[in-house]
């Protein structure tokens, strides 16, 4: 066990890369399948023992690997896991799994590389969670943009070329600006270490007003990088486009897991890095987040394209990690008398749960966007196409497939008792507590968002009778042809089932997740209560 | 005996069990569906009666309620408990509901098993099977349904209250959407999940209001209601900043909570969704709005009392808005239901109508007489619902069996007799024109329905509507809201009026169809239960007989108020009581009666086959007003709709093709054309000066254009491989040495 605590992270992290090198000098394309879906079990099973040796009464980072790496940098190999990243890692495993699962029943062309580009993809956004140093921090991040830019690029759809080009110059230009902040924040501090730099609270020894300019500076480097990733409105145009043309699996991972590694990038460096200057600047987080919420859910109402609307869904539901992140943020400043506003233990636990909100719903988001991924997947493998006024009737030709839509749907627009609730609850009632204008603003969305769901949705696809002649060319999942829509298979069923599930027990005990992003939040609103 | 009582958290769970039992595995039999979905509602019953009984029982219980926690939700330091309570209101709840969902239950197994209604040609399976081809399905959600039910009545926080609040109305959705083969059922499906979900997004504020600033920081009801608390947030001010309002906190989070109540109980102005909710199975009309989801919004106010009655100290406006907002529907509602010819649609107006009346009471700050009101009108309506159930499958079999001879199952085409109080549909077994004289083809199902009907009017002394309205008659006069009191009077009178005109026009007088001339009685899974709740809308009112009633009163105690009014006690509320007064008394026999006598007089034999209604007559233009629901459903249609979809598109438009996009390309172009302006200096002008400049802007340009031929791929490719293989040689010495 000790020994097996020690070196979790790195096995769980370099496991991919063994995998991707098996494939490499695989060429038969059966075992390429089979050993892609066996090989990513091992960091599934591993992230679950994560969850469960994560000591959540001690807190903190645990199975913490520091190495020296590149001495001359002061930059180390340093890996951890906390009440944040433990949840996330397995959300990363967990998605890959299935991903992979489902890819090998739907990807027919150029399979070698697709898998070996998953391996790495998954490689990349593990290690994004378990860094601890900058510098390994900045090097995972850009990596996972190459995997996703192939993917969409080799793998997606007919404008795959712009979406896939789109992509990785958006997202590049963010690098470049977080890069800068990383530079500034190593030049205050001297050290590449994530929590050793928010420990030392960089700039805060200098002159107010400097201070001010200096690490507003960074804060907005980081901004830049992490919200043209989550993405933040106006940031998010190339959302659209990536998913609307990715490969299914590939959606699956952009929405699931890869969008959160902007918001994790909040969390982990911008908020306990840069306490009073997040509070300084937290309106314009609460500003831009309220606005996706409500605004993605209006754009989502005239969407055309099944995908596509899915996509600007998660525009909105993003803006809910933004307000609730928002939220915290406006509570870490100081009241008039200087002293910490965290000591009202009110507000501690408003801005606790503003960003268990938050957590919860990047968790959820995850499962359920990734589920919606996922059978937009199922209908495109039969119909070939995703405009919403083709189809009709479904719900008595494939009940199997409405069932699913529907949970995963009604998940989405947050009905109570599904997963989706409680992270707008929590996201909200912090939010109420401590920005209550834009909290009631973003109460729109969630009204918006049921008449997406149920009246773009759920109408068009389920309701009323089956017209062939609307759409004459169906096929079966593996291609052959078919004389209407057929139900869901047992890979694809398979595949979602763990999702579902998921949907359900989160929806009555989320404390299951909550308990590690609470010990988090705690944690880290602890620290910053007690700077002051 | 307290032990027991701690199995309430249970009695959600069997109709759960049985959902997803359903759905899972069994849903291919239809038989063990439907026989799983009534023992789970059976199991419930036999939790909940007893419990109910023993709060009955128990003296004083309300001095004592049960609380239960099951487990927490982390909330920063401190922690959500999420639970169960027992309390005199809430077993009233469990009494009354579990057993209307095992009547509704077994009387759907009836009534489903006969898909006539179903057009043939859209459900080929369904008249071969005679069966609804989704009978499993049914089962299965109104399993979900009563589960929603009994989680929200032991529910011990508001938080829970709401999960269990919305689980209803997701199956309010997928049952009015049943049959989603017609547009009209999923227009209304749709509908019904929209308006109650405006209604929940505003009542959602106003619980987080709650949650913020109550004192603990929670949202258990034992916590909120104490008379600290409550005391806390009716002394705490807040400002709103685009209003400009100073108000208690107390109120803003009553009058936001109210809205939960408008729109799950239908007040006006978001009642439009209740009446088209009859798009869905009988059973399921008899489920919302009787036995479960309208009664859930009153029930809301029932629970959240303490907070309405402590804000309306404060604030007397909150009250008097919740009073007239509840007097208004009322009133509003029963004039529309007079010009109806469906006979479900009456009923659903004459649903929105009482529980305005429930409402109303909220607003007079009388507790028991709402909660009482509310638990007979459950009965009685549910009753009405399943009774008009009966009737329509009673005449659509006759339809049926006059055309036996002729096309078959139900394909029946429309055939459209234009007339001056509405078109109708000559073979709409929905219409009451088609119907009359049914008392004799169907006794039970008439007998029964006319006892509900009387109750829904307040027949004096042996009715439990009689009992019930009656208190809140006396209470809205006693304790000084006459134009309230008026204004329930009046529909009151009008209540009994359509309620006579609705059982002259089915039940009186000669068939009018060859649907009604042939309509056999219904099959005893249906008749069993009505037969089964109609004691109850007769028996339920001698509960509730207030000791100050002249003659009879005091014979009996008054049990309700008895049981009630040890828990109001134990909230530390000192509720008025009116002093006793024959004018209330007096105003309710006379327009109980008065309203039954003229619709005997003008309904009494019915009407003739192509005679147009006589009050047409009478009204004119106004009858035509009533008859189109005032137009509110097109005024809606008119202003709200579109101008959120002319928003979405603008938006859309704004995001994809006119504003966001469209910079993000102009940039990358421009980046573009950059690097080949840069390019293009770099060849032309070979200087040694600049040649490091141009090579770099050469460099950039080309990798822009190459990343659209692939060569980028190799590249990155080519480094990210290299990167991992570094990585893993720089690590895999040091994991061995430390192993």
């Amino acid at each position: 066990m000790e020994f097996l605590n020690s070196w979790v992270l790195p096995i769980i992290l370099f496991w991919p890369a063994v995998a991707a090198l098996l494939i490499f000098i695989t060429n038969d394309e059966r075992m390429i399948k089979w050993g892609s879906i066996l090989a990513s079990l091992l960091p599934l099973g591993l992230s679950i023992y994560l969850l469960a040796a994560y000591d959540q009464g001690v807190g903190g980072m645990q199975f913490v690997v520091d190495i020296p790496w590149i001495e001359p940098l002061n930059a180390s190999f340093a890996l951890g896991a906390d009440g944040l990243s433990v949840p996330l890692i397995f959300l990363t495993t967990l998605l890959s799994t299935l991903s992979i699962y489902y890819s090998a029943g739907t990807i027919r062309y150029r399979v070698k590389e697709y898998f070996l580009m998953f391996q790495l993809l998954e490689l990349s956004m593990l290690g994004v969670f378990m860094a601890l140093d900058y510098v390994l921090f900045y090097v995972f991040w850009e990596i996972s943009l190459v995997p996703m830019y192939l993917l969409i690029g080799i793998w997606g759809g007919k404008n795959r070329g712009y979406a896939s080009i789109k992509f990785f110059i958006y997202t590049l230009v963010g690098s470049v600006a977080m890069l800068l902040a990383i530079l500034g924040t190593y030049y205050a501090t001297g050290t590449f270490n994530i929590l050793d730099a928010a420990a030392a609270k960089p700039f805060m020894n200098l002159p107010a007003d400097q201070a001010l300019l200096l690490s507003s500076l960074a804060f907005w480097g980081f901004f830049l990088g992490f919200a043209f990733k989550v993405p933040s409105f106006p940031f998010h145009t190339w959302l659209p486009d990536a998913h609307t043309e990715a490969p299914t699996a590939g959606s699956v991972i952009l929405a699931g897991v890869l969008l959160k590694l902007g918001a994790y990038g909040f969390l982990r460096i911008i908020l306990p890095t840069f306490p009073s200057t997040s509070a300084y600047w937290s309106m314009w987080i609460v500003a831009l987040g309220a606005i996706a919420i409500v605004y993605g859910a209006f754009v989502c109402i005239a969407q055309t394209d099944l995908k596509r609307l899915i996509a600007y869904s998660s525009v909105s539901h993003m803006g809910y990690v933004m307000l609730g992140i928002g939220a915290a943020a406006s509570a870490m400043g100081r009241n008039p008398d200087g002293t910490s506003m965290l000591n009202d233990p009110a507000v501690f636990d408003s801005a606790a749960m503003a960003i268990n909100g938050a957590l919860l719903q990047m968790f959820m988001h995850g499962i359920i966007t990734g589920a919606l991924f996922l059978l937009v997947g199922v209908i495109y493998e039969r119909a070939h196409t995703r405009a919403l006024d083709k189809f009709g009737g479904l719900g008595t030709l494939t009940p199997y497939y409405y069932g699913f839509f529907l949970v995963a749907g009604f998940a989405s627009l947050g009905l109570p008792g599904l997963a989706g609730f409680w992270a707008e609850f929590f996201t909200f009632r912090g939010a109420f507590a401590l920005v209550p204008l834009w909290a009631a603003f973003g109460v729109i969305g969630i009204v918006m968002t049921a008449v997406y769901i149920l009246w773009r949705i759920m109408q068009s696809l389920f309701f009323g009778e089956y017209d062939s002649t609307k759409l004459d060319h169906w096929t079966t999942v593996t291609g052959e042809h078919a004389d209407g829509p057929t139900d869901m298979v047992a890979f694809e069923k398979l595949t979602l089932w763990p999702l579902i599930i998921g949907m359900f027990v989160l929806g009555f005990f989320p404390m299951l997740v909550l308990n590690y992003f609470n010990s988090f939040s705690v944690g880290m609103l602890e620290s910053i209560r007690t700077l002051f | 005996m307290d032990g027991f009582l701690n199995l309430a958290w249970f009695v959600p769970v069997p109709p759960f069990l049985a959902f997803l039992a359903i759905i899972l595995f069994l849903n291919p039999n239809k038989v063990v569906s439907s026989l799983t979905a009534i023992t789970g509602a059976v199991l419930s019953l036999l939790i909940a009666w007893p419990i109910a009984f023993n709060v009955f029982m128990t003296p004083n219980f309300g001095e004592h309620p049960v609380f239960g926690a099951l487990y927490t939700i982390p909330t920063g330091k401190s922690n959500f408990i999420i639970g169960y309570q027992v309390d005199p209101a809430n077993a009233l709840m469990l009494f009354m509901a579990s057993f209307l969902i095992l009547m509704i239950f077994i009387y759907s197994n009836g009534y489903m098993t006969f898909p006539g209604h179903l057009d043939a040609k859209m459900y080929p399976r369904a008249a071969d099977e005679n069966m609804d081809p989704r009978y499993s399905r049914f089962m299965a959600y109104i399993s979900l349904f009563a589960t929603g039910m009994f989680g929200l009545i032991v529910s011990n926080s508001l938080i829970t209250f709401f999960v269990f609040w919305e689980v209803m109305g997701l199956c309010s959705y997928l049952l009015i959407g049943f049959w989603y083969e017609k547009k009209s059922a999923q227009a209304a499906s749709i509908k019904a999940f929209m308006t109650t979900r405006v209604g929940d997004a505003i009542m959602l504020i106003g619980m987080l209001l709650l949650y913020v600033y109550s004192v603990p920081s929670t949202l258990e009801f034992r916590e909120i209601l104490s008379s600290g608390n409550l005391e806390h947030l009716a002394t705490t001010v807040v400002h709103i900043p685009l209003l400009g309002l100073d108000l208690p906190i107390a109120t803003l989070t009553a009058f936001l909570i109210f809205f939960g109540t408008v729109g799950k109980s239908a007040q006006f102005p978001l009642h439009v969704w209740l009446p088209d909710a009859m798009e869905g199975p009988t059973p399921v009309s008899a489920m919302i709005h009787a036995a479960t989801m309208v009664s859930a919004g009153v029930f809301l106010l029932v629970r959240m009392f303490p907070l309405y009655f402590v804000a309306g100290e404060v604030s007397p406006g909150l009250m008097t808005f919740v009073g007239y907002t509840g007097a208004f529907t009322a009133l509003f509602a029963s004039t529309i239901a007079l010009a109806q010819w469906d006979i479900k649609r009456v009923l659903a107006y004459s649903t929105i109508s009482q529980l305005g009346y429930m409402v109303a009471a909220i607003g007079v700050g009388a507790y028991v007489p709402a909660l009482f009101h509310l638990i007979t009108h459950a009965f009685f309506k549910a009753l009405l619902f399943l009774g008009s159930g009966s009737v329509i499958h009673g005449v659509e079999h006759g339809f049926h069996h006059a055309h036996a001879h002729g096309d078959g199952h139900g394909s029946h085409h429309a055939e459209i007799e234009e007339r001056i109080d509405g078109n109708l549909d000559l073979h709409d077994p929905q219409d009451m024109r088609n119907m009359g004289g049914l008392l004799s083809r169907m006794p039970l199902t008439g007998w029964t329905f006319i006892i509900g009907g009387m109750a829904l009017s307040g027949f004096p002394l042996i009715t439990a509507g009689f009992w019930s309205k009656d208190e809140i008659l006396a209470y809205s006069w006693g304790l000084g809201r006459p134009g309230i009191f008026w204004m329930l009077a009046i529909a009151a009178f009008l209540t009994a009026f359509y309620t006579m005109r609705q059982i002259g026009l089915t039940f009186l007088g000669s068939p009018r169809s060859e649907g009604a001339e042939h309509a056999p009685e219904s099959v005893w899974q249906m008749t069993v239960p009505l037969m089964l709740i109609a004691p109850f809308a007769i028996g339920l009112g001698w509960f509730g007989i207030p000791a100050s009633f002249p003659l009879i009163g005091g014979l009996v105690p008054n049990f309700i108020e008895n049981l009630q009014e040890p828990y109001l006690e134990y909230l530390q509320l000192h509720v008025a009581h009116p002093e006793a007064s024959f004018l209330p008394l007096l105003v309710g026999l006379v327009v109980a009666l008065g309203g039954l006598t003229v619709g005997w007089l003008v309904y009494g034999k019915g009407i003739g086959e192509h005679q147009v209604d006589p009050v047409r007559k009478w009204l004119g233009p106004v009858w035509v007003l009533f008859h189109n629901k005032y137009y509110v459903d097109e005024l809606y249609q008119a202003t709200i709709i579109p101008f959120s979809l002319a928003l979405a598109r603008f938006l859309a438009l704004f995001d994809d093709k006119w504003v966001l996009d469209p910079i993000v390309d102009f940039v990358g172009r421009l980046g573009v054309w950059l690097a080949g302006v840069l390019a293009a200096v770099d060849r032309l002008v070979v200087d040694g000066v600049v040649n490091g400049v141009g090579n770099v802007s050469d460099r950039f340009g080309g990798l822009l254009r190459r990343t659209q031929n692939g060569n980028i791929q190799v590249y990155l490719l080519a480094l990210v491989i290299f990167i991992t293989i570094w990585l893993l040689l720089e690590t895999l010495p040091l994991i061995l040495t430390l192993v």
